[in-house]
């Protein structure tokens, strides 16, 4: 069996994340890494193919984004993926996550892989929904924010984390299944791994490769429009009341709320 | 010219600081603490093909180059000096010798074991009398029943006595104007190592005092032609020099990363501190210094990569950033104030750890040496 792992290249966690005040976007300028959460999707697939009780013939790492993204999909190949597949096109910029997904759906169709991993959200748009819209598009079975997998037969047994505990759930193959963080911890890629990536096919492809319709794509065929984003305000420094008195600290803090009309 | 990394390199250099940040970080204070040899975490970076990087997929290394064991050595001490140290004279003075001179049987017997970090591999060059004046080497070598037979002792060496300690390659006088390198495995009986010295920092890496007496290795255990060690050790310094750089950048870019996240968080007089004049100078004259010897170093690891004389460069690099190190560490030390004093933050670490980096592998002093020398001075 064929599993695609869908990968995104975001900044940097420990980059300061701002809003381009000329764009109204996040600022994506600045250092990039391969999504945290994809990383733990593409270990829950290596997982299954050295767990053996699936016979995962070859593992795929499936980005869209511009140039630099070949860089997420370098460390893709570093963490285990067998090849990787870059949709890269000027027409595709400003999709919104709609338009995303539909694109990926497109790449994934001509992959037809039997199982589509994903990590539950990227840290930049932290949006959660592309696993979905993807699924969607795919006409297959959608599973969030999982935390575990168990191959029983031919169904996959997966725990999601819910509000109050988890959900087991099994579905059948093909299905699109989006990861938490939980669900194991990524390895290190060897240094052997990180020099043999740069070695492991690596297709690109147009958005009219991937039989994609420019109507549906790129900021034009997006239906969502960025107003006007704008960092939150600084927050003034807060007053510290020390607790010598109880009954006087209540005091003064009931008094500062009121003081702002806040009760 | 270009300054931005190969991605292969940039990937590394990601990896390493992922693993120090999260499997180093949260261990450092107590291994330093304890005095405890981080043997888990060589493991797992022999594992990760970290333990012989600049050695070629034949003899069992990563096939990487100078410039990728360049950033992992910065990574790491980045993080933590005592593991940094440990990889990094395990490398370039414990394994590079045998990779650079030692025979197809000596490599084929030791380097497997070396580059995978199943074994650690020591270099002895320092005695009591013979420090920066390393040619003034007493310990005697003499030829006897096909064996060498060893007497004398070696002061400060590194990874000599850890439980995987599989051997130290010695400087010994084998005649009297004559200087070998030998190969001395460990559990040769004669060859004894000391009790560890309590020292101001490097408190997981080992160092100790090693005592020869009696000792002997067969004759096929003299590593290069008979006579060449001054010169081969010559050469084994001046690669060291890279690692050794490259630990002060990675030092000083770590006290400064400290030193930037606890000033934006430290009030004091209603405002963060870091939005005071004088601890913004700190920070920025750091930055500048930090980068100016990042350059050095890789320049330093790309010429030798080139193939190309490097000597010079790596004497400046050392002799920079090993300085770089101290005042970095000093002044994050000082903005931190008297949190700084305390253990519980990484910078007091960081301080006691630092000043090794202008005396280890040729003090500031030699290095100063080596450039006048290469200026024709
Ligand atoms: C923690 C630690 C780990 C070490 N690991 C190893 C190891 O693994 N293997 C190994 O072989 N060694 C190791 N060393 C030894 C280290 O390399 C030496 O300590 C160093 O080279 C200095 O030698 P020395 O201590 O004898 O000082 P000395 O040579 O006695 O120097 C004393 C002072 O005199 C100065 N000086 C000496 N000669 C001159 C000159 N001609 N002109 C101007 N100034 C001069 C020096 O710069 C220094 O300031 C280690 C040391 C330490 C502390």
């Amino acid at each position: 069996m064929k599993i695609c792992v869908l990968v995104k290249e975001v900044p940097d966690a420990a980059v300061t994340k701002r809003i381009d005040p000329a764009t109204g976007r996040l600022d994506r300028s600045g250092e990039k890494n391969l999504n945290p959460y994809d990383t733990h999707a593409i270990e829950a697939a290596m997982q299954l193919k050295e767990g053996g009780q699936l016979q995962v013939d070859e593992i795929v790492a499936i980005t869209m984004g511009p140039e630099s993204a070949v860089r997420a999909l370098h460390k893709a190949v570093s963490l285990g993926a067998d090849r990787s597949v870059h949709l890269t096109d000027e027409a595709l910029a400003g999709s919104d996550v709609a338009a995303t997904g539909y694109a990926l759906a497109q790449t994934l169709k001509r992959e037809n892989p039997d199982l589509v991993l994903l990590g539950q959200q990227s840290d930049d748009g932290e949006c959660y929904t592309i696993g979905a819209v993807v699924a969607d598009h795919l006409q297959a079975p959608s599973l969030t924010q999982v935390i575990s997998i168990e191959v029983d037969g031919d169904v996959l047994r997966c725990e999601r984390q819910a509000e109050y505990g988890y959900d087991t759930v099994e579905v059948e193959l093909p299905a699109v299944i989006s990861v938490g963080d939980a669900i194991n911890e990524p390895r290190y890629p060897s240094l052997k791994a990180i020099m043999g990536a740069k070695k492991k096919p690596l297709e690109t492809l147009s958005a009219a490769d991937a039989g994609i319709d420019l109507s549906r794509v790129g900021a034009a065929g997006s239906q969502v429009e960025c107003g006007s984003f704008k960092a939150p305000p600084a927050k003034a420094a807060g007053t510290i009341i020390e607790d010598e008195d109880t009954n006087e600290t209540v005091e003064k803090i009931v008094a500062w709320l009121d003081e702002r009309k806040l009760i | 010219m270009d300054f931005d990394l190969p991605d292969g390199h940039e990937l590394l250099r990601r990896t390493v600081r992922e693993f120090a940040e999260g499997e180093v970080a949260p261990v450092a204070e107590a291994l330093d603490r304890e005095k405890r040899f981080p043997y888990e975490i060589v493991r797992r970076m022999g594992e990760l093909g970290w333990m012989g990087i600049p050695f070629p997929e034949e003899v069992g290394g990563a096939g990487g180059d100078t410039l990728a064991y360049a950033l992992a050595v910065e990574e790491l001490a980045r993080v933590d000096s005592s593991v940094a140290i440990t990889m990094c004279a395990h490398t370039s003075l414990g394994t590079q010798p045998i990779y650079l001179f030692g025979t197809d049987e000596q490599k084929a017997q030791w380097l497997p074991d070396l580059t995978s970090g199943r074994r650690l591999g020591a270099f002895g060059l320092t005695e009591p009398e013979a420090g920066s004046d390393a040619g003034n080497v007493r310990t005697r070598a003499r030829l006897e029943d096909g064996e060498w037979v060893i007497d004398g002792a070696k002061q400060f060496i590194t990874n000599a006595g850890t439980d995987i300690s599989g051997l130290v390659c010695i400087t010994a006088r084998t005649g009297e104007d004559e200087i070998s390198n030998l190969i001395v495995p460990n559990g040769t009986p004669g060859y004894e190592q000391g009790e560890p010295y309590r020292k101001m920092g490097w408190n997981a890496s080992d160092t100790r005092p090693l005592t020869f007496t009696g000792c002997r290795v067969p004759e096929a255990n003299l590593l290069g032609p008979r006579g060449n060690g001054f010169k081969q050790f010559l050469h084994i310094l001046d690669i060291g020099r890279i690692g050794v750089a490259a630990m002060g950048v990675g030092l000083a870019q770590g006290a400064l990363d400290q030193a930037l996240a606890y000033a934006k968080q430290r009030r004091a007089f209603g405002r963060p501190i870091s939005s005071f004049q004088a601890i913004q100078a700190k920070l920025a004259d750091m930055s500048a210094e930090i980068e100016a010897a990042r350059l050095l170093v890789y320049k330093a690891a790309r010429l030798k990569d080139a193939g190309r004389p490097f000597t010079l460069t790596a004497a400046q690099a050392k002799l920079k950033t090993g300085r770089l190190a101290v005042r970095c560490a000093e002044e994050a030390v000082q903005i931190h104030g008297g949190y700084g004093y305390i253990e519980e933050y990484p910078v007091c670490r960081f301080y006691r750890d630092a000043k090794i980096l202008t005396i280890g592998e040729g003090t500031d002093e030699v290095q100063q040496m080596v450039i006048a020398r290469a200026l024709g001075a």
